[in-house]
């Protein structure tokens, strides 16, 4: 059986026939072929899976593609500009090498945006505090920390123009 | 997961039409979307809550705290109106998993899921709250029936549940760093001269503690709880503590719960 699903990705419609039991990351990496979205640990853990569901942050492994039915999703392919420069969070993200092997990354910066968007200069607890569903098994955190605070800086002085 | 047939009904009444025999109703799914990876669950039919608008929203009036059962953590914990009558309910929301569960996660599907370790089910009963459904009202203090259990009968839902707005009250979880479920929660809510303590995460379900209660009662301070030894028959052993911990954890987090209310 099959089910219709409509919803907006990264700007563009996307509609298909897909199979009730479809999770939203299945949908996005292998019905669209966005594989910047990452399946890290399956059971809602890592956080590898995050992309932004109508401005917010959610885990794309632990919801049903029909749960996003009318959304708006941003994967980690939507956020820098079509001419290629980098969001603010990632450029923050390769500047303070807020990475090791990379696994993690997607879902690292598509939470620090939405984080970022309500806190314009974030204190270390409150960045440590908001990565809480994120893991990473390479860095440690310490740069990505820094990462997110410069991020949500820079986001916070793009904003103001 | 196991193949099952999904539905979006645009009204409670609709939903309620659709819930019976193997079905399950599916408010965020944070829980239930991860026990049906597992196989824990296998609904044959699953009815998406998510198109109900009227089941989402906040109200707030003097007396009362009223939230609908869609509503997500995160809107509790950022709500000016939660905040300003029941500072300790908007700050247990923001306890609750991680960020991007608090985005998905509902009231509603918590109380209803009554995970032994969740911690909703221990404001619902320190706040003396009532669970409204498409049925009728259920009491806290009848709501809760043990390990995934409630008075929920088959094609009932929870549509709000409002919460008494208490004279002061807080929260102190013990958090598992891993899961961070409660290994112990205490929710402490003084009504003035009655006080209700609620406990999560130690036992097989969510209970009051009525030693405390009556000791709080007399004298709203952390010393009248202090001393009270909580006994450990009946209390959760897991892989994270043992029931005697976690009977220590009872007290030392009503301890906390009481110096935060009196903040």
């Amino acid at each position: 059986m099959s089910v219709k699903v409509s919803l907006k990705v990264n700007g563009k419609p996307a509609t298909a026939e897909v199979e009730e039991r479809t999770l939203l990351v299945t949908f996005i990496r292998e019905t669209l072929r966005l594989t910047g979205t990452h399946v890290g640990c399956d059971t809602a853990q890592c956080g590898a899976c995050t992309v932004s569901m109508n401005g917010k942050a959610v885990k794309s492994c632990s919801m049903l593609a029909m749960q996003a039915e009318g959304a708006d999703i941003t994967t980690i392919e939507g956020v820098a500009k079509a001419d290629g420069t980098l969001h603010p969070m990632q450029a923050a993200f390769k500047e303070h090498h807020g990475l090791q092997c990379g696994f993690c990354t997607p879902g690292m910066v598509m939470n620090a945006i939405d984080f970022a968007n309500s806190h314009a200069n974030p204190s270390e607890q409150e960045i440590r505090e908001a990565l809480e569903g994120n893991l990473c098994r390479c860095t440690g955190y310490h740069n990505i920390v820094k990462a997110i605070g410069a991020g949500a800086k820079a986001m916070a002085a793009a904003a103001a123009g | 997961m196991h193949a099952f047939k999904y539905h979006r009904p645009a009204s409670i009444d609709a939903a309620a039409a659709l819930a019976k025999g193997e079905a399950k109703l599916l408010a965020g799914g944070q829980s239930l979307v991860q026990a049906m990876k597992l196989r824990l669950a296998s609904p044959s039919d699953i009815i998406d809550l998510g198109a109900i608008k009227s089941l989402a929203g906040i109200k707030s009036d003097g007396k009362t705290v009223t939230i609908g059962a869609m509503t997500r953590h995160a809107e509790v914990n950022h709500s000016a109106d939660v905040k300003k009558a029941i500072p300790a309910l908007a700050a247990m929301a923001g306890m609750i998993g991680d960020r991007q569960v608090r985005a998905m996660g509902t009231c509603g599907g918590s109380i209803a899921n009554n995970d032994p370790a969740a911690d909703y089910p221990a404001a619902v009963l320190a706040l003396n709250a009532t669970i409204t459904t498409n049925k009728g009202r259920h009491e806290a203090d009848k709501f809760f029936k043990g390990m995934f259990d409630t008075a929920l009968q088959p094609g009932e839902i929870v549509t709000s549940v409002s919460f008494q707005v208490p004279k002061r009250a807080a929260y102190m979880k013990f958090k598992n760093p891993a899961s961070r479920f409660a290994i112990v929660g205490v929710f402490v809510a003084d009504f003035g001269g009655m006080v209700r303590v609620a406990v999560t995460g130690a036992g097989p379900g969510v209970f009051r503690q009525p030693e405390m209660e009556k000791a709080l009662a007399a004298k709203f301070a952390p010393e009248s709880v202090a001393n009270i030894k909580v006994k450990q028959d009946g209390l959760n052993t897991d892989l994270h503590a043992s029931a005697e911990y976690r009977a220590h954890l009872v007290t030392v987090m009503a301890k906390r719960a009481v110096e935060a209310a009196l903040k």
